[in-house]
C-alpha cells in the first residue's frame, strides 16, 4: 500500500474517524486512540489486515460495516494513479476477465477492475480527463453478458460436478456482482484522488440501512430493511415478555395472606402476592397500501407481519379509498412481504371508483363497518402519509376512531416539514390524534419501543 | 501470547480451528491491547468455539459465564457459602461476637463465580461469557467494572484485582442491543460465514472421511442456500452436519434424491424447505 507524501497516518486516520462520524457511527478518541495502536502493532504492509484492525477498534455493530467498508477504501486505497502502460482494448479484457471468472480468483479481479477503470471509466477532456465512472465502465465491458461463455468455460474445463453444476449459473451471478463492486470501488477511489475526498465519503457512501427512507427504498434496500425489522419484533418480544415478568411480582394481597394465617393461629407465614390480571393489548393496524407509499407499504408489511407474529390479537385492515380487513391473508411465519403485497392487492377489495388514495371515504368506511374492531383496550396505528388527493379528509370519521380506542397514533412515512404541503392533510390528523415522522427504522424502532402498548 | 497475526492463524489451526484473516487479526490485537472481545454472528459459526480454541493456544484455564434471563451477581461474580458460615458460628459458641464476625467473611466462605474465578489467581486463563445478549441488562453493569479495570468489589474483603489480566471473549446473537458503553470497552468482531474455500477447509478438517470433490459440492449447495431468502440460512455447524450425513449414508456424489432425503440436516423451517427444493429443482423429476 502506497500513502502519499505529506501526509501522515495519524492525519489519515483522524479524517478517516471524521467521515465515518459524518454517517452517524459514533467513534470516541478512546476508539480512536485504540485503532491507532492497532496501526502500530499489525503495520502497514497488508491491506486487509488493517482494514481488520481498524474494523475492530473502531466499529461497534455489523450494520456499520456496510458504511465502514468504502469509506476505509478511500482513505486506505489500493494504490494511487493508474495502472502502468495503456490497456490492451475491450475484448482483451474481457477475456481475461472471463477467465478470472470461472477460476474465481479474487485477486486477479481486483487488478482487472483497475485495469478496466483506467482503460474505460474515464470521461472528460482527455488526457487528463475530468472524473472516473463506473456506469460507464460497466457500460462498456458489459460483464455480465459474460455469464454464458464462463458457465461453458467451466463445464468445459471438467469443473461441473453432476449435482452442483445447477448451482452454476447463481454462482457466477455472484461473482460478477462482486466484479462491479470492485469497479465502483475503484472509480471512487480515482475520483477521490482528483476532489476533495472528505466531501465524496460523505455523499457517495450509502447511509446503513436504518436511516434510509422507507419512500425511496428500492428492493435491494428492502431486503436489507427486512433484516433490520425482523429482530426489532424479536427484540419486541423480548422486552414485553420482561415487563410481564417484572409485572408479576406485584404487591402482598393481604385478605389473602390473613385467611392463609388463620391455620397458622394467625401468624402470616406465607405472604401472598396480589395476582394481577393482565390486559392483554389489542391492536388494529390500519394501512394504506397505494401506490404513492408504496416503498412505505412494502415495508409496513413487513412491520405488520412482525407484528402478527409476535402478539395475538392483532387486525390489520389495509385501504386505499376502501378498506377491507386482511388479517386472515397474514399467516403466522410467512416472511414474504411483496407475495403478501400481491395477495392483499388481489384478495381484497381496496378500490372503488378510482385508484388514488382517498382517506376520508376509506377511514368513514372503516368507522361505520368495522367500528366493533376498536374498544377501550385497542391500540390503533395508522400507516399512511395522509395524502388525500384532495378529497375530503372527513375528521369526523378520525375523531370517532379515537374516541373509541384507548390511543390511537398515526405514523408518517414523509418529513414533518412536508406535512400540510399540497394534499397532505397531515396537520389536520395530528391535531385529531398523535402523529409522529417515521421514515426509517432508526426512527420505527425507536417508536415502537415507547409506543407499543404492554 | 502471539507474535504476529499468521502466528494466531497458525496455532489456532493447530488446534483444530481454521480462522479467517478477520478473525486473526481481531484475536491478535485483543491479545495486543489488552481488551475484551466482542463476537457477534449467526449461531454455528464458531463464536464459542473460537474462546475454547485461544484457550487452548494458550494453554489457559477456560473459566465460562453462561449468561441467561435472570441471571445475577450471586451467579456470576461470588456468593456467601451461607450454610457453611452457619456451621462456623455454631461451632464456635465460646467466641466473642467480634472474632465470629471477622472470621466468617474470610476468603474461606467465599464462593467465587466465573467472573472472580478469572480475576483471581496468576495462573493464565481464558473468560468466555456466552451469549451476553441473554443476560439482563443490570448484568451489563456488572461486566462494566470487570471489563474495564477487571477488578471487583466485595463490600466485606474490599476491592479485588486481576493480578494478571484473563482473556476475555463475549458473544452474542444480537436478540438483544447490548449497551453502548458495554460495546466501548470491547474490540468488535463479526463472524459470517467463512468463504467458499475456508469452510471446504473446516468441512475436511472436521470430516476426514469426505473426498475433496464431495466437500467441494457440499459447500457449494451449502453456499446457494445462503443466498436464497430463507428463514434461518444454514449455517457452519450445519455444513458439518451434513458432511457427516452424507458420509454416514454412503453417498459418494451428491443428486436429487440424497438432497431431498437430507435437507433437514440443513434447513430446520418447513417454508425453508419448500423453497429450496423449488429453487434447487428438486422436484423436476
Amino acid at each position: 500500500m502506497t500513502t502519499p507524501a505529506g501526509e501522515g497516518v495519524a492525519e489519515r486516520l483522524t479524517s478517516l474517524v471524521g467521515a465515518l462520524r459524518a454517517h452517524g457511527i459514533r467513534v470516541g478518541t478512546g476508539e480512536t486512540v485504540d485503532a491507532g495502536q492497532a496501526i502500530e502493532a499489525l503495520g502497514l504492509t497488508d491491506r486487509e489486515l488493517l482494514r481488520e484492525g481498524l474494523a475492530a477498534t473502531l466499529l461497534h455493530g455489523t450494520g456499520q460495516r456496510l458504511v465502514f467498508d468504502p469509506v476505509f477504501d478511500l482513505y486506505f486505497p489500493r494504490g494511487v494513479g493508474g495502472p502502468e502502460g495503456k490497456s490492451a482494448g475491450r475484448e482483451n479484457l474481457r477475456d481475461r476477465l472471463a477467465a478470472a471468472l470461472a477460476a474465481d480468483d479474487q485477486a486477479l479481479l481486483g487488478r482487472l477492475a483497475v485495469e478496466a477503470v483506467d482503460g474505460f471509466g474515464g470521461y472528460g477532456s482527455s488526457p487528463e480527463s475530468d472524473g472516473w465512472s463506473s456506469y460507464q465502465t460497466l457500460e462498456r465491458l458489459r460483464p455480465q453478458t459474460l455469464l454464458a461463455r464462463v458457465r461453458d468455460d467451466v463445464r468445459g474445463q471438467g469443473g461441473s460436478s453432476g449435482f452442483a453444476d445447477r448451482l452454476l449459473e447463481d454462482e457466477i451471478r455472484r461473482r460478477i456482482d462482486s466484479f462491479r463492486a470492485l469497479v465502483a470501488t475503484e472509480a471512487r477511489r480515482r475520483v477521490a484522488e482528483r476532489r476533495d475526498r472528505d466531501e465524496l465519503a460523505r455523499r457517495a457512501v450509502a447511509p446503513t440501512a436504518d436511516r434510509v427512507d422507507f419512500l425511496f427504498a428500492g428492493k435491494a434496500r428492502l431486503a436489507e430493511l427486512r433484516r433490520a425489522v425482523q429482530p426489532l419484533a424479536r427484540k419486541l418480544a423480548t422486552r414485553l415478555a420482561a415487563r410481564r415478568r417484572r409485572a408479576s411480582r406485584g404487591t402482598i394481597d393481604l385478605r389473602r395472606t390473613l385467611r392463609g394465617s388463620l391455620s397458622t393461629g394467625g401468624v402470616p407465614m406465607k405472604p401472598v402476592l396480589r395476582r394481577r390480571r393482565p390486559a392483554r393489548p389489542e391492536l388494529v393496524l390500519l394501512c394504506d397500501v397505494s401506490g404513492s407509499v408504496s416503498g412505505f407499504s412494502d415495508f409496513t408489511m413487513l412491520l405488520v407481519q412482525a407484528l402478527h407474529d409476535q402478539f395475538s390479537k392483532v387486525r390489520v385492515f389495509a385501504f386505499v379509498n376502501r378498506v377491507d380487513e386482511v388479517t386472515a391473508l397474514l399467516r403466522h411465519g410467512t416472511a414474504d412481504p411483496e407475495g403478501l403485497s400481491a395477495r392483499i392487492g388481489a384478495e381484497a377489495t381496496l378500490t372503488g371508483w378510482h385508484d388514488s388514495s382517498d382517506y376520508g371515504t376509506a377511514l368513514g368506511e372503516f368507522a361505520e363497518i368495522h367500528g366493533d374492531a376498536v374498544g377501550p383496550r385497542t391500540t390503533v396505528f395508522v400507516l399512511g402519509d395522509a395524502r388525500t388527493n384532495r378529497s375530503d379528509p372527513n375528521p369526523p370519521a378520525v375523531r370517532r376512531i379515537a374516541e373509541r380506542a384507548r390511543r390511537v397514533y398515526w405514523l408518517n412515512p414523509e418529513q414533518r416539514s412536508l406535512w400540510g404541503t399540497g394534499d397532505s392533510v397531515a396537520p389536520l390528523y395530528a391535531e385529531l390524534v398523535e402523529m409522529h415522522e417515521c421514515r426509517n427504522v432508526g426512527q420505527l424502532s425507536a417508536l415502537v419501543a415507547r409506543l407499543l402498548p404492554v | 501470547m502471539f507474535t504476529s497475526v499468521d502466528d494466531v492463524s497458525a496455532r489456532l489451526a493447530e488446534t483444530g480451528y481454521l480462522a479467517s484473516p478477520a478473525v486473526a487479526t481481531t484475536v491478535f490485537l485483543a491479545d495486543r491491547l489488552g481488551k475484551p472481545l466482542l463476537v457477534e454472528g449467526p449461531a454455528g459459526v464458531g463464536k464459542t468455539e473460537l474462546a475454547k480454541a485461544v484457550a487452548e493456544v494458550a494453554d489457559a484455564r477456560l473459566v465460562r459465564l453462561q449468561c441467561y434471563e435472570g441471571v445475577d451477581e450471586s451467579r456470576a461474580l461470588y456468593e456467601w457459602n451461607h450454610a457453611k458460615q452457619l456451621l462456623r458460628i455454631s461451632a464456635g459458641r465460646d467466641e466473642s461476637w467480634d472474632e465470629t464476625r471477622t472470621d466468617i467473611f474470610s476468603e474461606e466462605f467465599l464462593l467465587t463465580r466465573p467472573l472472580l474465578t478469572a480475576i483471581r489467581g496468576d495462573d493464565p486463563k481464558v473468560l468466555l461469557i456466552d451469549e451476553t445478549d441473554k443476560a439482563d441488562v443490570e448484568v451489563e453493569g456488572l461486566l462494566l467494572e470487570v471489563l474495564s479495570d477487571f477488578q471487583v468489589t466485595v463490600p466485606e474483603l474490599g476491592t479485588i484485582t486481576a493480578t494478571r489480566r484473563p482473556f476475555v471473549v463475549l458473544t452474542s446473537n444480537a436478540s438483544r442491543e447490548l449497551s453502548e458503553a458495554l460495546r466501548r470497552r470491547c474490540l468488535f468482531l463479526h463472524i459470517g460465514f467463512p468463504d467458499e474455500e475456508l469452510e471446504r477447509r473446516i468441512v475436511r478438517l472436521k470430516v476426514p472421511g469426505l473426498d475433496e470433490a464431495l466437500a467441494r459440492s457440499v459447500v457449494r449447495v451449502v453456499g446457494a442456500l445462503r443466498a436464497m431468502d430463507l428463514r434461518k440460512v444454514p449455517s457452519v455447524a450445519e455444513t458439518i452436519d451434513w458432511a457427516r450425513t452424507l458420509l454416514a449414508l454412503g453417498a459418494g456424489t451428491l443428486d436429487e434424491t440424497v438432497v431431498r432425503a437430507s435437507l433437514g440436516v440443513l434447513l430446520k423451517h418447513q417454508e425453508d424447505v419448500l423453497k429450496a427444493s423449488a429453487k434447487l429443482d428438486l422436484d423436476a423429476l
